[in-house]
C-alpha cells in the first residue's frame, strides 16, 4: 500500500507524474486478498475474515509478499463473504474465518484451488474458479460499479492508479460549456428517478441568476430494498467526486454538498476521508490543479425522512429546516438552496460523468439504447437466487436480469411480479418480462426506472397486499404537508387494509382508481404523485386478485391471513406428525400412528408451516 | 405588467402575482382555504388548483403558488379540476366530518357526503396559524410536529409555550375555526387543538377594564420601542 501522497498538485502533469509512480511502486503480479467489505459480506461477517487474514499473514511472516485490502462491495451478497484473490481473480465464496489458514497456504502460497470454497453454477452445476466466469458478474456491463473491487476506498493512490481524476484534468483543459455539451452528446439522464437529462439541469444552472451556484449530490436513498447509491459512496467515493468536481466545473459552482443519511455511517466516514484526501492533493480545494477553479465539499448527514430524497426538501433539511418539499414551478436549478441556482445530481448519475469525460460522448453513446444511454445500478432482491447489485447496460430485457444474472427464484418457484422504481414504482408481471429495462419502457408500464430497486415476487406473492406494504411506507414518509398525499395515502391505506381483512366493499376498486387519480394530480410533490402507481400498476396487472378478495372473500396466493383456512384431509393424513412439530401454536394434536391429525381453528394463526412441511397434500388450504 | 387570460377573459396583472391573487384582484372565485394576503404562499389544501396552458402543454397547478407568465392561458373550472376538488373535499370532510366550515365548502363544491371512515378532527393543517405566529407576530409559539397521518398543531412538546404573548391572531386567521380563544375575568384562554394556555389580562388604570394580554402589550413595547406605561389605558381612555 503505498503511503498517503501529501504534495499539492499544481498541474496536470504532476498527476501524470505521481500516478505513474504509484503504478511503478507497485508489482502486477504480487498476490492480493481483496475482502468485500460491502454491506452484505461485512452483516456475514467479513470483518473477521479480514482479520484473521491479516493474523495468518503475520503468522506466517508473509508481511511483505501478499497484500490484503478490503474493499467496497462487489455486488454478489449472496454469497458473502466473498474473497477474490489477484492477480488470477480466484473468487471464494461464503469465506469463514476458519477457512483462512488453508487459502493463505493453499492458494496464496502453492496455487492451489480450493474446491469447497468456488462458486458452484446452478444451472450447470460446475465450479467456477475465477471471478470473471461467474455468470452473475459475466452477464453484466460494470462500468461505474467495477472499480469497487479493485480499490481500498480509503486509499486515494487505488484511484489514482486505476485512472482517477484524469478525467477531471481533461475537463479542466475544456471550456466548461464544452463539458456540458460532451455529457449533453452522451445521453446522461438523472440516475435518482426522474431520469432528467443531466446536461439539461447543469445548462439551466449555468444560465441562471444568482451571486453562487450550489452544487448537490443526494445520497439520500431511501427504498426499502435499494443500496447501489450506498454502495457506490462506500467503495468509490472518489468517484462520485470526481464527478462533482467536473460537474461544478461545468456549471460555476464553488460550493458543494454531499447530503447522505446518517443511517450510512461507513458512506458518510468513506467521503469524509476522500474529501480531505482530495483537499490535500489539491484536487479539491483552491486552484484545483493550478487551473484557477475552486471548489470544495461539505458533507451534510442526513435524519432519515424519505421525503428527504425529494430535492426541495433536501435543501429545506441542508439548509436547516424541516425537510418538507416545496412547489417546484420555479426549479431548483434557478432557485434552490438559499434561494440560489442549484445543481443537485443523484450519487449514481455524479459517478457517469468521469466516464464520459474520459472516454468520450461517442464511446458512452454506443452503450445502452436511443434515449437511455449508459449503464444502470439495480439492487435485486426478494425471491431471487442471486441477491445483490448488478449494473447492465440499458434495455436489456427483464427476464435477462432475473433469469440470467439473477439466476431466477429459489426452490423452484414460480415468477409472479418485480417491482421496479421502490415503492413508488410498479409491479411488472410476467407477461412483460421481454421489456427492455429502460427509462421511458418502464415508464409505459405504469412502472419507473427510479433509483433502481428490483423486487422479484413469486408465486406466493399477494399482490394486494404487496400494494398495501408499499402504500403503508409511503403513508409513514409522508411528510403530511398537503392534503392529498396525507389524507390520501391514510385513505388508500385504510381501503387496502380492508380488502386484506375480508372487509373489502363493492366500489373499492373504483374508490382507489378515483383516489388515485386525485394524488397524481394534485400532490404538491413526486412522493405523493408516485404514490399510487403500487396501487395501479397491480389493478392494471392483477385485478382478479383484488375481485377474489373482495367478492369471493378469497387470497388467491393465500397470503392474507383473515381470508385464509387451514383443514386436513383426513383421506391423505397418514399422521406422520410432521405438521404437529412445526406448528408453533400447538394448534395441531397428533391422534396416534396410521390416525388423521386433528387441527384446532381457534389456536391456528394461519402461518402455513404445516402447509409448508407436508409433502402430501394432507394440509389444505383455502 | 403581465397579460394572461383566465377563464377566456382577458386580464393585466403586475410581475410576480400569482394566478390566484390576479383571479381575486378580478372577482374571478377559486376556492381555497391555505391562503392569505398577510403570510407567504403554502400550497397544501391543493383546492386552488387550475389549468394552466403555457407553451402549448397543459397542467394542472396551484394557483397560490404558480407566478404569472405573459400569454399565460388559465382555466379555473374543468371536468378534471371538478374532479379532483370533490375528492380533496371527500378527503378534507372524511378529517373534519362535523367542522361547520368544512361542511359549508364541501356542499359549495358539490360534495354532500364522503366515501371515506370518519375521523372526529377541527384542524384541517393548513398551516395559517403557524405561518401568522412566525411571520406576522414573529414569535413562533406554534408549529405543525410529527410527520405524515400523526401531524399535527402544537405548541413545543405540548407544554406551555413561554414566547406566546397570547394575541389571538392564530385564531383570527383559522379558516375553519377550530382555535377558539375567550377572555374570561382578567384571564385569556386560547384553546389549540392539543393543548390550551391561560393569558393575564392588563387592566385598564382609567376605566378597569381587562383590554389585552399583558404579555403582548409588553412585546409591543419592546419591539416598538415605547414608553412603559404606553399601554397603561384601554384604546377607549388614551388621548
Amino acid at each position: 500500500m503505498a503511503k498517503q501522497s501529501n504534495n499539492r498538485l499544481s498541474s496536470p502533469q504532476e498527476l501524470e507524474a505521481l500516478r505513474a509512480s504509484i503504478i511503478k511502486s507497485r508489482d502486477a503480479q504480487k498476490p492480493c486478498i481483496t475482502v468485500c467489505g460491502g454491506t452484505g459480506c461485512h452483516s456475514f461477517g467479513s470483518e473477521g475474515v479480514t482479520d484473521a487474514f491479516k493474523q495468518e499473514i503475520k503468522r506466517q511472516k508473509l508481511g511483505d509478499k501478499i497484500d490484503i485490502k478490503v474493499t467496497g462491495c462487489h455486488g454478489f451478497c449472496e454469497k458473502g463473504p466473498v474473497v477474490v484473490i489477484k492477480p488470477k481473480n480466484i473468487f471464494y465464496q461464503q469465506v469463514k474465518a476458519e477457512d483462512i489458514p488453508e487459502i493463505v497456504s493453499e492458494t496464496v502460497v502453492k496455487g492451489k484451488i480450493i474446491d469447497r470454497l468456488l462458486y458452484t453454477d446452478p444451472a450447470t452445476g460446475k465450479k467456477i474458479t475465477y471471478e470473471h466466469e461467474v455468470p452473475f458478474y459475466k452477464e453484466q456491463k460494470r462500468l461505474v460499479f467495477g472499480s469497487n473491487g479493485l480499490i481500498d476506498p480509503n486509499v486515494i493512490e487505488d484511484y489514482l492508479a486505476i485512472g482517477g481524476y484524469a478525467a477531471l484534468a481533461k475537463a479542466l483543459a475544456m471550456k466548461p460549456e464544452a463539458v456540458i455539451a460532451e455529457v449533453k452528446k452522451a445521453g446522461l439522464r438523472g440516475r435518482g428517478g426522474g431520469g432528467f437529462p443531466t446536461a439539461t439541469k447543469w445548462e439551466t444552472c449555468r444560465d441562471a441568476e444568482g451571486d453562487t451556484r450550489y452544487i448537490i449530490c443526494n445520497c439520500d436513498e431511501g427504498d426499502p430494498g435499494a443500496f447501489m447509491d450506498r454502495s457506490l459512496m462506500e467503495g468509490n467515493p472518489h468517484s462520485v467526486l470526481e464527478g462533482m468536481v467536473i460537474g461544478a466545473y461545468a456549471i460555476g459552482g464553488h460550493e458543494g454538498y454531499i447530503y447522505v443519511r446518517n443511517e450510512y455511517p461507513l458512506a458518510v466516514k468513506n467521503a469524509q476521508i476522500a474529501i480531505e484526501q482530495a483537499e490535500k492533493l489539491g484536487l479539491l480545494g483552491k486552484n484545483i490543479l493550478g487551473s484557477g477553479f475552486d471548489f470544495s465539499v461539505k458533507i451534510s448527514r442526513g435524519g432519515g425522512a424519505f421525503v428527504c430524497g425529494e430535492s426541495t426538501a433536501l435543501m429545506a433539511s441542508l439548509e436547516g429546516k424541516v425537510g418538507e418539499p416545496r412547489a417546484k414551478y420555479v426549479h431548483t436549478s434557478e432557485k434552490g438552496l438559499w434561494e440560489q441556482p442549484t445543481n443537485l445530481n443523484n450519487v449514481e448519475t455524479w459517478a457517469n460523468v468521469p466516464l464520459i469525460i474520459k472516454n468520450g460522448a461517442d464511446w458512452y453513446g454506443k452503450i445502452g439504447v436511443q434515449g437511455s444511454q449508459g449503464t444502470k445500478i439495480f439492487s435485486l432482491v426478494g425471491k431471487i437466487n442471486n441477491t445483490g447489485l448488478i449494473e447492465v447496460p440499458m434495455g436489456v430485457a427483464l427476464k435477462d436480469i432475473i433469469y440470467g444474472i439473477g439466476g431466477g427464484i429459489p426452490d423452484g418457484k414460480k415468477f409472479k411480479a418485480v417491482q421496479t422504481g421502490g415503492p413508488s414504482g410498479g409491479c411488472i408481471p410476467e407477461s412483460l418480462l421481454d421489456l427492455p429495462v429502460d427509462f421511458d419502457e418502464l415508464n409505459k408500464a405504469g412502472s419507473m426506472m427510479g433509483s433502481g430497486g428490483m423486487i422479484i415476487m413469486d408465486e406466493n406473492t399477494c399482490m394486494v397486499d404487496i400494494a398495501k406494504y408499499f402504500v403503508n411506507f409511503l403513508e409513514g414518509e409522508s411528510c403530511g404537508k398537503c392534503l392529498p398525499c396525507r389524507e390520501g395515502l391514510k385513505r388508500m391505506s385504510q381501503i387496502l387494509t380492508d380488502i386484506t381483512e375480508g372487509k373489502g366493499r363493492e366500489g373499492d376498486i373504483e374508490l382507489l382508481e378515483r383516489l388515485s387519480a386525485t394524488l397524481i394530480d394534485t400532490s404538491l410533490c413526486a412522493l405523493g404523485s408516485t404514490a399510487p402507481n403500487p396501487v395501479l400498476t397491480t389493478l392494471r396487472y392483477f385485478r382478479d386478485e383484488y375481485e377474489a378478495h373482495i367478492k369471493d372473500k378469497r387470497c388467491p396466493a393465500g397470503v392474507c391471513k383473515a381470508l385464509v383456512t387451514y383443514s386436513i384431509d383426513e383421506e391423505k393424513c397418514p399422521g406422520c406428525g410432521l405438521c404437529v412439530k412445526a406448528c408453533p401454536s400447538e394448534a395441531i394434536t397428533d391422534m396416534g400412528k396410521k390416525k388423521p391429525v386433528v387441527l384446532d381453528q381457534e389456536k391456528c394463526i394461519k402461518c402455513g408451516a404445516c402447509y409448508d412441511v407436508c409433502k402430501l397434500g394432507a394440509v389444505v388450504r383455502k | 405588467m403581465v397579460k394572461l387570460t383566465i377563464n377566456g377573459q382577458k386580464i393585466q396583472a403586475e410581475e410576480g402575482t400569482t394566478i390566484l391573487e390576479a383571479a381575486q384582484d378580478n372577482n374571478i372565485y377559486i376556492p381555497s382555504l391555505c391562503h392569505h394576503e398577510e403570510v407567504s404562499a403554502y400550497g397544501a389544501c391543493r383546492l386552488c388548483l387550475v389549468e394552466v396552458t403555457k407553451n402549448g402543454r397543459e397542467r394542472l397547478v396551484a394557483s397560490c403558488l404558480y407566478e404569472v407568465t405573459e400569454g399565460l392561458k388559465v382555466k379555473t373550472d374543468s371536468e378534471r379540476i371538478a374532479a379532483n376538488r370533490k375528492m380533496l373535499m371527500e378527503l378534507l370532510l372524511a378529517r373534519c366530518p362535523n367542522n361547520k366550515a368544512v361542511q359549508d365548502l364541501a356542499r359549495k363544491l358539490g360534495v354532500e357526503k364522503t366515501s371515506f371512515k370518519l375521523d372526529d378532527n377541527d384542524c384541517i393543517l393548513c398551516a395559517l396559524c403557524v405561518r401568522v405566529c412566525q411571520e406576522v407576530v414573529g414569535v413562533s409559539a406554534i408549529s405543525l410536529v410529527n410527520r405524515g397521518v400523526d401531524r399535527t398543531l402544537a405548541t413545543p412538546y405540548f407544554e406551555d409555550s413561554n414566547v406566546c404573548i397570547g394575541c389571538g391572531s392564530c385564531a383570527y386567521v383559522c379558516p375553519v375555526d377550530a382555535i377558539k380563544f375567550e377572555d374570561v375575568g382578567d384571564t385569556r384562554h386560547i384553546y389549540w387543538p392539543n393543548n390550551k394556555m391561560e393569558f393575564k389580562l392588563k387592566k385598564c388604570q382609567k376605566c378597569g377594564r381587562y383590554f389585552a394580554p399583558q404579555a403582548q402589550l409588553d412585546y409591543i413595547i419592546k419591539k416598538a420601542g415605547l414608553a412603559p406605561d404606553a399601554f397603561d389605558n384601554c384604546p377607549d381612555c388614551r388621548d
